[in-house]
């Protein structure tokens, strides 16, 4: 039986050559509406609403369990929603066949087709499609030339390294030209050298394809802020944050996406009153600063300043106009950076920085230095973003 | 590692270690090989006392040897090719359609194993025997005096037979092979755009062959030598070697021709078991990409 979504699948891959002079197919955004998943009566993705644009790079970060790789899996079609609709572009695809949905995925660990040489692996999708022999002749060389595997073409994925796997991989998700990229934490299986190559060639490929929407999954900040347009923070199946990344780093929401973003001080602080252009005064034990009121607390209401630790200064300059006075606890030599951990007034501060020819010593009082425009206060409680 | 630490084992240890192979050895043969010797004896010099084929020519030169060899070949093929359909498809469902009491049914299949062979032909025999359920049932229905489903006494009872029992040999290594199968394997197949079929055809056949192929050969070489389902089922004119070789030793009392059948049979036996190891071998050595 062949199926209207069969037939769109097989038209896609039957592109005319003019649209065939890109790997991916553009203006197909993903869209979940008050989407839940289940397993065996437990819910471990609850109501959830986003939308990844035409041609956007979305982030999705979270501890494990958190219900980042679910939702990936409901648009791929492996999980079916207890509830909600997912969209891709204009396509209910909530009860399409996996095969019928017009995705490309890539996962973790690869899943390349040992028995397949890179390029067989390539054209596995487009066969599948019912693809002509000239255009799996077009399209195979030109994904692999993409990803720059072309020299691998002959290669079986166990003579291939990892890094060159994942991009056998990426180069097979993309030879269906899918209407969206799917990526599951396509990374963590690299060392962290060929992670850090790897998430620079998928920048340039996106900068390559700048129509292809790709969802990606991924528990590595890092990753997330470099790739991302926007980024998803989730916990315990719920989204609780989501905007953009600088956004989203420079204002965190809640506690745990200031925390799970980047590393955090988080010092609980009383909001005294806002001071106009989004500002306001807050005190922490003696000391008053003036810190960003990007949620507008109220006044005189209990929150978090969060200052990140390379913002903090051992120096004053010009920008710093709050002072904290703490205690060196202890000193970490990192290679490239100074990791600084101190107490103040019983909370622990991070400090990081170049590293220095004489570091402070444990025990050593310093007097810390941040500027009110990178402090942001943060609500205490973790809302629903 | 091995040989330095044999290389730091003083040669008298060593000696004493070798001496502990001796009893094993022994015991095998008194048991296996010099039976297996008086067999060889018996077909090559037989009740004379000088070496010859003559015994050989005459059996080869029988009728009944050719009806003997060709059903043992032909039951064993079909056999085996049974098990190995069957045994693909049960396994398939078992690994890959998960669905509620899949793991017991996979161990109530393996009991299988564990069951003596002519088991199977007895409970056949209930089923689809003269008498056998089966068609009890359907000469009520159809008002017929005769018995309307006539195969077990046949060689296709004997096939049907085999293939019940030697099936669960054919499923045990594959899902093993199953098991081994990256389930994101059928995920990213399925949103690339491939069917059920397809992916049972390129992604889950390739990487089940060599189960397949090991499991084939175990099952053709334990058919090629099957007899407790073969004389229970007492299908007529069906005689395998097995069963020639014990009407000719135990109800005609010329053990000279059944030695000779008997190292035939070994011969034979050996044969598949050789092709066996050599596509285990092989395979392994595949796998670790040596090939």
């Amino acid at each position: 039986m062949i199926s209207a979504d069969a037939g769109a699948a097989r038209s896609a891959v039957a592109a005319p050559p003019a649209a065939a002079a890109s790997p991916a197919r553009g203006g197909s955004g993903i869209r979940f509406e008050d989407v839940s998943v289940a397993y065996g009566g437990v819910v471990v993705l609850e109501a959830l609403n986003l939308e990844v644009r035409p041609g956007e790079i979305v982030a999705l970060i979270g501890p494990s369990g958190s219900g980042k790789t679910t939702a990936l899996r409901a648009v791929a079609g492996f999980v079916r929603p207890l509830r909600g609709r997912i969209t891709i572009g204009t396509r209910d695809v909530t009860n399409v066949a996996p095969h019928a949905r017009n995705i490309g995925m890539v996962v973790q660990n690869y899943a390349l087709f040992p028995h397949m040489r890179a390029e067989e692996n390539v054209a596995f999708g487009l066969r599948a499609r019912g693809a002509s022999a000239d255009i799996i002749r077009e399209r195979v060389p030109e994904c692999l030339r993409l990803v720059g595997m072309a020299s691998y073409a002959k290669r079986y994925p166990r003579e291939l390294s990892g890094g060159q796997q994942q991009r056998v991989a990426i180069a097979r998700a993309l030879a269906i030209r899918p209407q969206v990229l799917l990526l599951d934490e396509p990374l963590s299986a690299l060392d962290a050298q060929i992670r850090r190559t790897m998430v620079d060639e998928i920048a340039k490929l996106h900068r390559d394809l700048p129509s292809l929407t790709v969802l990606y999954v991924t528990h590595d900040q890092t990753e997330a802020l470099t790739l991302a347009n926007h980024i998803g923070i989730m916990r315990d199946g719920k989204l609780i944050a989501f905007g953009d990344a600088q956004s989203l780093y420079r204002n965190p929401p809640n506690r745990f996406s200031a925390e799970f973003l980047g590393r955090a001080n988080l010092l609980p602080v009383k909001a005294l009153a806002a001071t106009g252009a989004g500002m306001a005064r807050v005190r922490f034990g003696d000391c008053e600063w003036t810190a960003r009121n990007h949620h507008g607390l109220a006044d005189g209401g209990d929150c978090l300043l969060c200052v990140r630790p390379h913002d903090l200064r051992m120096q004053p300059d010009a920008t710093s106009a709050n002072v904290v006075t703490a205690t060196v606890s202890s000193v970490q030599w990192q290679g490239d950076m100074q990791s600084v951990e101190l107490d103040a007034a019983g909370h622990v501060l991070r400090l990081t920085c170049a590293p220095m020819q004489e570091p402070p010593v444990p025990g050593a009082l310093l007097t810390l230095h941040f500027s009110s425009a990178q402090a942001t206060l943060v609500p205490e409680a973790v809302s629903s973003g | 590692m091995a040989e330095l630490a044999l290389a730091a084992t003083p040669p008298a240890e060593r000696r004493s270690g070798e001496l502990w192979i001796a009893p094993p050895l022994l015991i095998l043969a008194a048991l296996f090989f010099f039976p297996l010797c008086l067999i060889l004896r018996q077909a090559l010099v037989g009740d004379g006392h000088a070496v010859s084929l003559a015994h050989f020519a005459e059996v080869f030169g029988s009728r009944l040897f050719h009806d003997a060899l060709f059903h043992t070949i032909v039951i064993a093929l079909c056999a085996t090719a049974g098990c190995l359909v069957l045994g693909f498809v049960f396994s398939v469902l078992i690994a890959f359609t998960p669905f509620p009491g899949s793991r017991l049914l996979a161990r109530l299949i393996d009991t299988f194993i564990a069951l003596p062979t002519f088991l199977v032909a007895l409970a056949f025999t209930f089923i689809y025997g003269s008498a056998g359920m089966l068609n009890e049932s359907l000469m009520q229905l159809m008002h017929v005096d005769l018995p309307p489903v006539d195969f077990l006494y046949s060689q296709w009872g004997v096939i049907l037979s085999e293939i019940t029992v030697y099936t669960p040999f054919v499923m045990r290594p594959l899902l093993a092979a199953f098991s081994l199968i990256d389930p994101a394997q059928i995920e990213v197949a399925s949103s690339l755009g491939a069917r059920s079929m397809r992916i049972v055809h390129r992604i889950i056949l390739p990487a089940a062959l060599p189960a397949l192929i090991a499991g084939g050969s175990l099952c053709l070489l334990l058919t090629v030598n099957e007899f407790g389902i073969v004389l229970f089922i007492g299908a007529k004119d069906v005689i395998t070697l097995p069963l020639l070789i014990y009407d000719t030793a135990i109800q005609q009392f010329d053990y000279t021709t059944a030695c000779v059948i008997a190292v035939v049979n070994v011969a034979l036996s050996l044969c598949l078991y050789s092709l066996y190891r050599f596509v285990i071998a092989y395979f392994g050595r595949r796998r670790a990409g040596l090939v």
